[in-house]
């Protein structure tokens, strides 16, 4: 019983925060406290109007959805290669693609900053951003997709082959569909590490901050707050329903291979 | 017969692993052919090197007089049935059949639909090709296998232990089964199992392996009356084997046998090689005989003390005592209509015919 009204009380600590976003985004005051006063959708017109806001968001769904394609296509080389093949040093080279994932992102981004800027003497821009949230979120598509490259018969590739299709049509052919339902969850998880991610955002960020970035900057102004949440409304929306697309997909592909249905996002 | 597939001296090394020992084989067109042996013998690899999966360190592999160096798996006149079958689990049984045909571009589409429903009649799966491939039985994934391989009328067709997932009912009904559907298509089949039964049930030749050579390559009959070596006949059925010593080798062998005594054998009951000195003779337990009482013989005779006794409905396996012998001999008997199911310790005789012995390496 104890236990029950724990979990009750913890779902509702994590949660209620993002309840509070769109009942605020939906009040007319600047000042973000209760009682509410009114509604309003003035906020949401704001933020339609708000260029630079537009910008920082473009920039950021750019980087995050190059990112994601980027470290998904590196994870299915290395989980594939994981699962299908043996090589020498294959744990070390394994234990050595997932590092990132217990690096602190802020020696990732200073690091990166001193190789990009002194070292390499390139200018910031999205594709620093880029290529830093490949590097970490490339561990994060590999432990997705190892799961799906496990439970795939290596016979299959071999079977595809043997009927007289080349080693990439093999591939494309039969391991792809079969590991679709692991590719759309890593980039879906891809594109949003990448798509919050600060830190290394605001290290390597050029002229043109990303959507975080932004946002950490108009925290100075208390009048623009408002404005913020109405974006985070959004963006819950949007998870939400890109989530639920995802998990459909990963449901539908798994009743489609008739694998047992082992977890899940939702 | 032609030869169909020649190695010559084949080897096949991983790292430090010897995998494949100097493999000289050749195997006819038209031919069940099977690669038998314990698990990691070899067998599947050599297996999978016809196949083009693996590649060889050193020999030669031709298929239909062709060098299959250069020649990688999917341009391999061969096909294959996998130890899991590798069904698509995306596809529909009928996209599964039809995928090897992807290639055929010749052929329209009513003609691949006609080659689909024919090959899953050929395997007694009429009508099923638009189910799900992943809601199918065990018997049934290996069923649409064969049509998935045999639908491109392979030279080769290669098995991979296809009826080890199966249980005994199935297997046995499936090996009747490929036997008439070899007979029927009339393409090579190369067969890899463990299961010495299973080898000798369906195989024109058996090749026996151990440790990546070929012990022994023989017909059934041959490969189970005549085995040339210990191993060989320990692996295929049950064996006694009595330490023996050839005193001379002229056109017969001269041969003292332990608790049988000293006997003249025929040469073919004997490897090539054999020569005077130590040996071990084989005898196979349904080839010796308990007299029972009231039953006459008029082969030889030894007493013997029954030691252990395993009724096994239609069989009675005995483990007898016998005078002068290591390890007591193994007995197979029919439970004729008036046999008893002798007592462990009962006195009895043992009947034994030198014909039924064969000297071992």
């Amino acid at each position: 019983m104890s236990l029950r009204i724990y979990a009750i009380a913890y779902l509702i600590f994590l949660y209620a925060p993002i309840v509070l976003l769109p009942i605020f985004a939906f009040n007319d005051a600047t000042i973000i406290a209760f009682p509410l006063s009114g509604f309003t959708t003035d906020w949401f017109t704001e933020l339609a109007s708000n260029k630079s806001l537009h910008a920082a968001v473009k920039n950021s769904l750019f980087i995050a959805l190059v990112s994601a394609v980027t470290s998904t296509i590196l994870g299915v080389c290395a989980a594939r290669a994981g699962a299908m093949h043996r090589f020498r040093f294959k744990a070390g080279i394994m234990g050595f693609i997932m590092l990132p994932l217990v690096l602190p992102e802020i020696i990732v981004a200073v690091s990166l900053l001193v190789v990009v800027v002194q070292i390499l003497d390139l200018g910031l821009s999205n594709w620093t951003i880029i290529a830093a949230h490949v590097l970490i979120c490339t561990p994060f598509c590999i432990a997705i997709l190892n799961g799906a490259f496990q439970n795939l018969d290596p016979a299959m590739e071999e079977a595809a082959m043997d009927l007289g299709e080349s080693r990439f049509s093999a591939f494309r052919l039969v391991t792809l569909p079969l590991v679709m339902p692991g590719i759309i969850s890593s980039m879906l998880i891809a594109f949003t590490i990448s798509l919050d991610e600060f830190i290394i955002a605001f290290f390597l960020s050029g002229s043109s901050p990303t959507m975080p970035v932004y946002i950490w900057g108009l925290l100075r102004f208390p009048a623009s707050l408002p404005v913020v949440m109405a974006l985070g409304t959004i963006l819950v929306a949007l998870s939400i329903v890109l989530l639920t697309i995802a998990e459909l997909l990963r449901r539908r592909g798994l009743a489609r291979a008739g694998v047992k249905d082992e977890g899940g996002f939702l | 017969m032609t030869a169909l597939i020649t190695l010559t001296g084949v080897n096949k090394y991983y790292a430090d692993y010897h995998a494949l020992r100097d493999i000289n084989l050749t195997i006819n067109t038209g031919e069940f052919f099977s690669l038998l042996g314990p698990s990691g013998c070899g067998k599947t690899t050599l297996l999978r090197t016809i196949a083009g999966f693996e590649s060889v360190s050193d020999g030669v592999v031709m298929i239909g007089g062709k060098d299959m160096a250069d020649v990688p798996a999917n341009l391999r006149p061969t096909n294959m049935v996998f130890q899991s079958y590798a069904i698509f689990p995306h596809l529909t049984v009928a996209e599964n059949v039809a995928f090897g045909l992807r290639k055929s571009e010749d052929l329209d589409k009513p003609t691949k639909a006609k080659m689909v429903e024919e090959a899953l009649t050929m395997v007694g799966l009429a009508g099923y090709g638009n189910r799900a491939a992943h809601a199918l039985s065990g018997g049934q994934r290996q069923r649409v296998a064969l049509a998935r391989a045999l639908i491109l009328k392979p030279k080769v067709l290669l098995l991979d232990e296809p009826l080890s997932a199966l249980d005994k009912k199935m297997r046995e009904q499936m090996q009747v089964e490929l036997i008439r559907l070899q007979r029927q298509v009339g393409i090579t089949f190369i067969l890899v199992t463990h299961d010495q039964e299973e080898a000798l049930v369906m195989s024109d030749r058996i090749a026996v392996m151990f440790e990546g050579e070929i012990g022994q390559l023989a017909d059934p009959e041959t490969l189970y009356r005549r085995p040339n070596s210990r191993r060989v006949a320990s692996f295929i059925g049950k064996m006694n084997f009595l330490d023996a010593e050839v005193k001379a080798v002229v056109e017969e062998i001269d041969v003292t046998v332990q608790g049988l005594g000293r006997l003249k054998i025929s040469a073919e009951q004997a490897p090539e090689e054999v020569s005077v000195g130590p040996a071990v003779a084989g005898i196979r337990p349904e080839t010796l005989g308990i007299l029972f009482e009231g039953e006459t013989t008029d082969r030889k005779l030894v007493d013997g003390v029954v030691d252990e006794v395993v009724y096994y409905g239609d069989m009675t396996y005995y483990d007898v005592r016998v005078d002068g012998v290591a390890q007591p001999l193994n007995i197979a008997m029919k439970n004729l209509i008036g046999r008893p199911v002798l007592d462990v310790g009962a006195k009895t005789r043992v009947i034994w015919d030198e014909r039924s012995l064969v000297l071992l390496k």
